[in-house]
C-alpha cells in the first residue's frame, strides 16, 4: 500500500493539483470505511466539515494548512471532548487547548478526532481502554493483532493512512513501541522539548508529547511544528528548534554508532537480532564507525520504571475525585464515600493497579526502599547514557521485543505486559529523544522496527540517521 | 508476603478507592508479584549515588511578575458534576 506523504501532499496543495476539501474528504471516507478498527473515542465528520470550511475561507499562508492531523486522546482540546481512554473523563469537554494542539492548529491542521488509548496511556496493547481495543490494522482477518500501546490508536490512524500524521505521547514507549508494532514512524523528542501543558498527566518526569507519521521526513516536519517554550510547564526546556526537515543529511559518513550490548536479551526472537545486525551493516556501509559500548544498568530500567511511574501517576491521579470535573458516582452518603465510590467505578483494573502500587512505594516506611532507591539507579541510568554519548553520536537497537501480538495475548500477566517496553524505558528514565523506524519485518511479514537514540536535544542527529536508514531500506 | 489483607486495605483507604473482596484478592497476589519483581534493583550498589527525580538540564525560567486573568469561575466549574453558586458542590460535611 503506498500512501501519499505529508511532504508531498502540501506540494500538491501548493500547486492546486488536489484542494483542501478533496483532500481531507478522501480521508474522511477512509476514515468511514475503517471503524471496525476502533482507532478513534472521538471522530465527528461536521467538525471536520466545519474545520475545512473555516480553512477554505482563511487566505493567510500556512505551514500544514489543510493537513489532516490525528489528536491522541490525552491532549485537551477545545472543539472535541477529551477522556484520556477512562470512565472517570467520559464527559470531559476542555475549556482550553492543550500547548502541542494549539501549535498545530495555528499552523492550520486539521483534527480529524482523537484517537484511542489506554487509559491514562497506562499499557503498551492499547487494551485497557474504557472505549475498547484498537486493532492493528495490519491484522489477518481471523486473528485481530495488538497495535501496541499506550498510543495505539495514533500509530494504527496512520498505518490505516486515516491522516496524515498524528500525535502521541511517551512515558515509557508509548510512541516508539506502538509506531514498531503498525509499521511507521515514531518519535519521542527529549524530555522538555515540547510542552507537556494541555496533556492529561501520568508520570510528570517521563511524560513527552511526540509525533507518528508515515515516514522520517514527515515527522522531522511535524516535530518542528509542535516544539517549543511554554512558561505553563516548568519543566520546558528554552532551546532553539531548529528547522530539522531543511536541515536532513543522510551522510553520516565519518559519524559513529553506539551498540550496547546489554540490547541482547535472551529470548528475543531471531528474527529482531537479524534486523539490528542488517541496520549495523547498513550503517557501516555508509562510513559509520561501529563502536560497541556498554549501557550496565540496562537491566534495572524497567523495575526502576515501574517504581517511579506509578509512584508520579498515584499522585497526578489523584485529582480526579468527583468534584472538579468528570465522572461522580451515585452512591454519595458521605464525601469520603463519594471519593471511593467515584475512582473505584471511574478507573480500570490497570489503573488502580499503578495507583495502589504507587501509594505503596511512596507511604511511610517504604519511601526509602522502594521510590528513593529507584531514583538512585535511574541516576546510574542517566549516567550510563551519559558516558557512552562520550563515544558516540547516536545509539542504535531494536525498538520492541516482538512484532504485533494478539489482541488477547498477555492480558492476565502485567510483568509480562510491561516487557514490552525493554528497550525504550532506558531512554526515557534519561529523558533521551528516541526515534523508531520500521525496518524488516518477521516471519508472518509484521513490521520489526529499529530504535535510534540521540544526545539531549539532538534531534537532528537523530532524524538524520533515521533518514539515511530509511532511505536504504526502501 | 509484603502486601497482605491489611496492606492493601490501608493503600486502598490512602487512595481513595473502594475495593471488594475479589478484587482485593487479586491486587494482593498482583502487587506482590510486581514488587518481587521489582526487588533485583536491591542488587545494585547506590550508596554515595543522588536521587534524580528531574531529568530537565534546564534551569527553571523566571518570569515578569504580572499579573493575568485567564482562569474564568465560568470555565473552571464548566464541567463540575454538581455546582452551586459559583462554587464546587459536594456531600454535606457537617451536620
Amino acid at each position: 500500500m503506498s500512501k501519499s506523504s505529508l511532504k508531498q501532499t502540501l506540494k500538491d496543495l501548493e500547486a492546486k493539483k488536489i484542494s483542501i476539501r478533496e483532500l481531507n474528504q478522501d480521508y474522511l471516507k477512509r476514515i468511514k470505511e475503517n471503524e471496525n478498527l476502533n482507532v478513534f473515542i472521538h471522530f465527528s465528520e461536521d467538525n471536520v466539515l466545519k474545520q475545512i470550511e473555516n480553512l477554505e475561507n482563511d487566505n493567510s499562508a500556512k505551514k500544514l494548512k489543510g493537513i489532516p492531523i490525528a489528536i491522541k486522546d490525552l491532549f485537551c482540546t477545545k472543539s472535541m471532548p477529551t477522556t484520556a481512554a477512562s470512565k472517570i473523563l467520559e464527559n470531559f469537554n476542555p475549556t482550553y487547548e492543550s500547548f502541542v494542539t494549539q501549535k498545530l492548529l495555528d499552523e492550520g491542521s486539521i483534527f480529524v478526532g482523537k484517537t484511542n488509548l489506554d487509559e491514562f496511556a497506562m499499557g503498551s496493547a492499547t487494551n485497557t481502554s474504557f472505549f475498547g481495543n484498537t486493532i492493528n490494522p495490519l491484522s489477518k482477518e481471523n486473528e485481530p493483532l495488538a497495535p501496541g500501546g499506550s498510543s495505539g490508536g495514533s500509530a494504527a490512524a496512520v498505518a490505516a493512512d486515516l491522516c496524515l500524521g498524528a500525535t502521541g505521547t511517551d512515558t515509557g514507549g508509548s510512541i516508539r513501541q506502538p509506531a514498531s508494532f503498525c509499521g511507521v514512524v515514531g518519535i519521542k523528542p527529549t524530555y522538555g522539548l515540547c510542552s507537556r501543558w494541555g496533556i492529561a498527566a501520568f508520570a510528570s518526569s517521563l511524560d513527552q508529547a511526540g509525533i507518528f507519521s508515515h515516514n522520517v521526513e514527515d515527522a522531522s516536519i511535524l516535530l518542528q511544528s509542535i516544539a517549543g517554550f511554554d512558561q505553563r510547564d516548568s519543566t520546558s526546556a528554552k532551546v532553539d528548534i531548529p528547522n530539522y526537515f531543511e536541515n536532513l543529511d543522510d551522510d553520516l559518513n565519518g559519524k559513529t554508532v553506539g551498540i550496547p550490548k546489554e540490547y541482547s536479551i535472551d529470548g528475543t526472537p531471531m528474527e529482531i537480532s537479524q534486523i539490528w545486525e542488517e541496520a549495523i551493516k547498513v550503517l557501516e556501509k555508509k562510513g559509520v564507525k561501529i563502536k560497541n559500548i556498554s549501557l550496565p544498568h540496562t537491566k534495572y530500567a524497567l523495575p526502576t520504571y515501574y517504581i517511579i511511574a506509578p509512584a508520579e501517576a498515584s499522585s497526578n491521579l489523584a485529582r480526579y475525585d468527583g468534584v472538579k470535573y468528570g465522572f461522580r458516582s451515585d452512591e454519595i452518603n458521605s464525601l469520603d464515600e463519594m471519593y471511593e465510590n467515584t475512582r473505584a467505578q471511574g478507573f480500570g483494573r490497570e489503573v488502580k493497579r499503578r495507583i495502589l502500587i504507587g501509594t505503596y512505594v511512596l507511604s511511610a516506611g517504604y519511601y526509602d526502599a522502594y521510590y528513593l532507591k529507584a531514583q538512585k539507579v535511574r541516576k546510574l541510568i542517566a549516567d550510563d547514557f551519559n558516558r557512552a554519548f562520550k563515544e558516540c553520536d547516536f545509539i542504535v537497537t531494536p525498538t520492541a521485543p516482538s512484532a504485533a501480538f494478539p489482541l488477547n495475548e498477555k492480558q492476565n500477566d502485567p510483568i509480562k505486559m510491561y516487557l514490552n517496553d525493554v528497550f525504550t524505558v532506558p531512554a526515557s528514565l534519561a529523558g533521551l529523544p528516541g526515534i523508531s523506524i520500521p525496518f524488516g519485518k518477521d516471519k508472518n511479514n509484521l513490521p520489526l522496527g529499529i530504535q535510534i537514540l540521540g544526545k539531549h536535544f539532538d534531534e537532528q542527529q537523530v532524524f538524520n540517521a533515521a533518514v539515511s536508514l530509511e532511505r536504504s531500506y526502501e | 508476603m509484603k502486601i497482605d489483607k491489611n496492606t492493601i486495605n490501608k493503600i486502598a483507604r490512602l487512595s481513595r478507592i473502594k475495593l471488594d473482596d475479589k478484587e482485593s484478592e487479586d491486587y494482593i497476589n498482583d502487587l506482590n508479584s510486581i514488587l518481587d519483581w521489582v526487588e533485583q534493583l536491591n542488587e545494585v550498589n547506590t550508596e554515595n549515588v543522588e536521587p534524580l527525580s528531574n531529568i530537565s538540564s534546564s534551569i527553571l525560567p523566571k518570569r515578569e511578575d504580572v499579573s493575568n486573568d485567564s482562569n474564568s469561575i465560568e470555565e473552571i466549574l464548566e464541567n463540575a458534576p454538581d455546582k452551586l453558586e459559583g462554587f464546587f458542590a459536594v456531600p454535606k460535611v457537617v451536620e
